[in-house]
């Protein structure tokens, strides 16, 4: 059967089919992590049961109409809103979203973007939401939406870190900063000998997996550090003035992202694609499905957390990334290091 | 039932001073000295009336000499008869009749308005104190407790709103259930039920036409109700 | 624990003036990094209701706060005047609608005591036992939603939940899940259904259960206790002189309750029972004691269903009521606190004068003193903490 990844189809096809993926698969992805979590498990959590009508089997339409519904509501903006910038906000929060997709792989020849900085590059790029954060939290005009914007600007700033050295540690123990080669190198490596299941960084990197788990907790401003989208105090915080399309914009930005960060943490710690013994043409078809269920597995660990935990308030929220996260996350980096070196 | 300045009982029916009670006067009498105009017993429980004068070193020789460290509240009555509907109206309350001739309560006053507050102590069990004062119809005024009892701002500032007492030495004397620019007290007698005055109980309603019933066919409505 | 005093800070320059160009929603952001004054409320999923609450800030912590009340005032005082003791029932129901029974029950008291009428035994007792029903069903929402206002959404639908046990019983019981009217001079209105108290035992091991739940899942959750503890720190004095009473009370060490301390009103001294206290005074022990007081309240009403006498359910009144002149002040231990009802009645149908003493509105009264000095996400707790419901803060 042909080889449907070698096929030449010219660098343009190419291009367009892959922007098309990324465009399709983000909104897709934070509606399936919307419903499963967030709409599905945090109900029976709860002892209810969610959305049951739309769709007919357990509700599972709720998300794309509400996503028809945001679509048509009407477009308000503030009267003495910065016009420019609060379009252009959300613009920005759903732009960085796409650009972490872009640098996940799916299989060992399916990715959209192979870059040997590619570790660097995701980082580097997720850090922009900030900017759409601050820019929302000020154009809107809004005393609440302003303090949402000020905490969200602390504490986005201030978790990067821990999220940054959190992933450092992985990135010295596989040697390379490629998100493929280390999936690869996870695939093939062996645990004293044995290759059963290759070697997910996790076993190593337990800490560096709870440090980025909470980092990107924080970076989600999901409980227990949604102080900047804190419910009962901000009332959505520095979303608080957006409807319609663009608040839609925020929310596929904030499951998105959940996703790609799922996506970063299930390839850099648990072995992303691989499923060890399996390669070539297999690896391409398993590696999607593969990649997908380690995918749910940490979204899952992420919203149970997020139900669970009351929030910490901003000062509490900041000693725990400065004094705590932060001296650990560089311990284990020295840590990893040295045992990188000795072994 | 008349005011008959007593010590003991007031009416034949009620009761006398617990046994409590009895403490609570003799150490209000030993502390407040002429000061104190009369008592009297509310199921039991007693009530002063002390010279408006005498307002807050009242409420100081509750709280320090009876140990009474807890504010229930503090409010007021205005004896005027309630405006009553004239049995031949038929069942029109737009224009109530206001009796004049006042009568009193227990302890007595010598007014149509008093402020009145009670205070209780959380050591010991039954130990509590209402006291009562009467103010000046034409220009009421009274010191403030807010200087003994810290939680008096808000329930002076909820006398001054319904009865109009103004209470120096309070600090900052404006309104608290009611928006700014209201006029009037309204817990004052005569101060009219608005909504019976425009609308009379139980109200003509205005009522909407069904689906297909002409605009003729409804019952009068009496207008906009005053909300 | 550490009590920390409010920081000196300069007083909210209160200018009346103020207040008329503040817009509910919308305010100038200034750039200046002076105070900035925000509004909290009157819409904001934490005033539980149509509180407004003025707070002048200095970047997250408040300079000054000052709350705006009246937005639920009914002038019920006024409207008491005009109506019959019957009717004035089903007005009082609604002053704190959580546990309605109980706003009640002292005015009864208080018109049977001045008719010198007592309610039979099996009344009184009934009368407890959805009076403690009451407390339950509110102390459970509360238990709930505190957590909300904290951040963790879970325990309000658990609270939700169980408190559906409760009103299930009182609704069958009276009819009305949130006003039941039940109460009549005399006595009560109808006797309970049959097979009632075995669904009350079974509902109350239930609320035992859902007690443990929410001891597990928020008092034992070291992020809520980081929120809780030492926040909003009341002593008792100057509680006391601000008129804060129930629970909020004995959070701060003051051993009071008036279903043991005061005039007795219901049959409380026959059960086996104890007042819990907590000597800390901040958010995490006002917690604590409500959960206490939820435990405490399902074991009386075991207590209470076991024990009940027979008998008849109402005494004999007159079929027109009319309370003999005199006055009469009772105050009953609300789940909000200390209610009380002074009855000026002049021998007519209706009372003279009543004051309604509510329990949330000295509650609330100590805000300005409580919220200087704490962060914003702090004002919310001690909001949460202090449990009021603005139908009894504005009658």
């Amino acid at each position: 059967m042909t080889d449907l990844l070698a096929l030449d189809i010219g660098w343009g096809t190419t291009l367009g089919i892959k922007t098309l993926v990324v465009l399709g698969l983000v909104p897709m992805g934070a509606l399936i992590l919307g419903y499963t979590f967030l709409l599905k498990m945090m109900s029976h959590m709860q002892s209810r049961l969610g959305p049951m009508d739309p769709g007919g089997f357990h509700g599972w339409y709720q998300l794309v109409g509400d996503g028809i519904k945001f679509l048509q509501k009407e477009d308000i903006m503030p009267e003495r809103a910065d016009r420019r910038v609060f379009a252009l906000a959300p613009a920005i929060v759903v732009l960085s979203t796409f650009l972490v997709f872009v640098v996940i792989p799916a299989g060992p020849r399916i990715k959209v973007a192979d870059l040997d900085v590619g570790v660097f590059y995701a980082l580097a790029v997720s850090s922009l939401s900030v900017i759409g954060v601050l820019m929302a939290g000020w154009a809107s005009a809004n005393k609440y939406a302003l303090l949402g914007g000020l905490r969200a600007a602390a504490q986005l700033i201030a978790y990067e870190l821990p999220l940054v050295l959190a992933v450092v540690g992985v990135v010295v123990q596989a040697g390379t900063m490629n998100l493929n080669e280390i999936v690869v190198f996870q695939r093939d490596a062996e645990i004293f000998g044995w290759g059963g299941i290759g070697f997910p960084l996790i076993l190593t990197q337990f800490i560096g997996f709870a440090l980025f788990m909470v980092a990107t907790q924080a970076e989600l401003t999901q409980p227990p550090f949604d102080m900047p989208v804190a419910e009962s105090e901000l009332v959505a915080g520095y979303m608080v003035e957006y409807t319609g399309f663009r608040f839609l914009f925020f929310f596929i930005g904030e499951f998105g992202t959940a996703f790609a960060f799922s996506g970063l943490a299930a390839t850099l710690f648990l072995g992303g694609w691989a499923v060890p013994g399996v390669e070539g043409t297999a690896a391409d078809v398993l590696g999607p499905i593969v990649l997908f269920a380690k995918v749910m597995f940490v979204a899952f660990l992420m919203f149970w957390a997020r139900f669970t935990y009351p929030r910490l308030r901003e000062d509490q929220l900041q000693a725990l990334a400065w004094k705590w996260l932060i001296p650990i996350a560089l311990v284990n980096i020295l840590a990893t290091g040295v045992l990188k070196v000795a072994f | 039932m008349a005011d008959a300045p007593t010590t003991e009982a007031d009416g034949p029916t009620a009761p006398a001073l617990d046994e409590r009670a009895q403490q609570v006067l003799a150490r209000l009498e030993a502390e407040l000295g002429d000061a104190l105009v009369e008592h009297g017993s509310a199921l039991g429980d007693l009530v002063v009336r002390v010279r408006p004068d005498a307002w807050r070193r009242a409420a100081e020789a509750c709280r320090q000499a009876l140990d009474c460290d807890f504010l229930s509240f503090v409010s007021g009555i205005d004896w005027m008869p309630t405006p009553v509907v004239e049995e031949d109206a038929g069942g029109d309350t737009s224009s109530p009749v206001q009796p004049r001739e006042m009568t009193f309560g227990v302890a007595g006053s010598a007014g149509r308005l008093q402020v009145f507050a009670h205070v209780e102590s959380t050591y010991a069990p039954h130990w509590a104190v209402t006291l009562k004062t009467d103010v000046d119809e034409a220009a009421p005024r009274l010191e403030s407790w807010v200087p003994v009892y810290a939680g008096a701002d808000w329930h002076e500032r909820e006398t001054w709103e319904m009865y109009g007492v103004v209470f120096d030495g309070h600090p900052s004397l404006r309104h608290l259930y009611l928006p700014a620019e209201f006029e009037g007290h309204p817990l004052r007698k005569d101060f009219p039920l608005l909504a019976r005055d425009v609308k009379p109980w139980p109200g003509l309603v205005d009522v909407e036409p069904m689906p297909g019933e002409s605009e003729a066919g409804e019952t009068a409505g009496e207008g906009e109700d005053a909300s | 624990m550490t009590t920390t005093p409010p920081r000196d800070i300069p007083e909210f320059d209160v200018d009346p003036t103020l207040y008329r160009h503040l817009a509910d929603t919308q305010m100038n952001v200034e750039l200046d990094t002076g105070d900035m004054i925000l509004n909290i409320g009157p819409q904001h999923p934490a005033t539980h209701g149509t509180l407004r609450l003025v707070v002048r800030l200095d970047g997250e912590r408040v300079v000054a706060a000052d709350p705006i009340i009246g937005y639920m005032h009914r002038g019920y005082e006024k409207l008491v005047e005009f109506r019959t003791y019957p009717q004035i029932t089903t007005l009082i129901n609604r002053i704190d609608w959580l546990s309605s029974f109980a706003n009640e029950v002292p005015f009864i008291a208080a018109a049977e005591r001045l008719m010198e009428i007592e309610a039979p035994p099996r009344a009184q007792w009934i009368r407890t036992t959805l009076t403690e029903l009451s407390r339950i069903a509110t102390f459970l929402l509360f238990l709930g939603e505190m957590g909300l206002q904290v951040g963790a959404i879970t325990p309000a639908f658990y609270g939700f939940r169980d408190r559906e046990y409760v009103l299930n019983l009182i609704e069958a019981v009276t009819g009305g899940r949130f006003h039941p009217n039940f109460n009549r001079i005399g006595g009560i209105k109808e006797d309970l259904p049959w097979g009632w108290i075995a669904d009350c035992k079974q509902a109350m091991a239930k609320v035992l259960e859902s007690c443990d739940t929410f001891e597990d899942l928020v008092v034992g959750n070291p992020i809520f206790e980081q929120r809780t503890r030492s926040i909003g720190i009341i002593p008792a004095s100057v509680g006391a002189s601000y008129g804060v009473s129930g629970s909020n009370l004995r959070a701060s060490g003051v051993d009071w309750d008036l279903r043991r301390d005061g005039k007795p009103y219901l049959p409380y001294h026959e059960l086996d029972w104890k007042v819990w206290t907590h000597p800390d005074g901040d958010s995490f022990a006002r917690y604590w004691v409500r959960l206490q007081e939820t435990r405490e309240s399902a074991r009386m009403v075991l207590q209470l269903v076991d024990g009940l006498p027979s008998g008849p359910i109402m005494a004999k009144v007159p079929r027109i009521i009319k309370v003999p002149a005199g006055e009469a002040w009772i105050n009953t231990e609300n789940p909000l606190g200390e209610m009380g009802y002074y009855v000026v009645s002049k021998g007519a149908t209706g009372p003279f004068r009543v004051k309604i003493r509510s329990a949330s509105f000295s509650n609330v009264s100590i805000l300005p003193w409580v919220l200087r000095g704490v962060f914003v996400p702090d004002v919310i707790t001690i909001l949460a903490s202090l449990y009021f419901i603005l139908g009894d803060i504005d009658r």
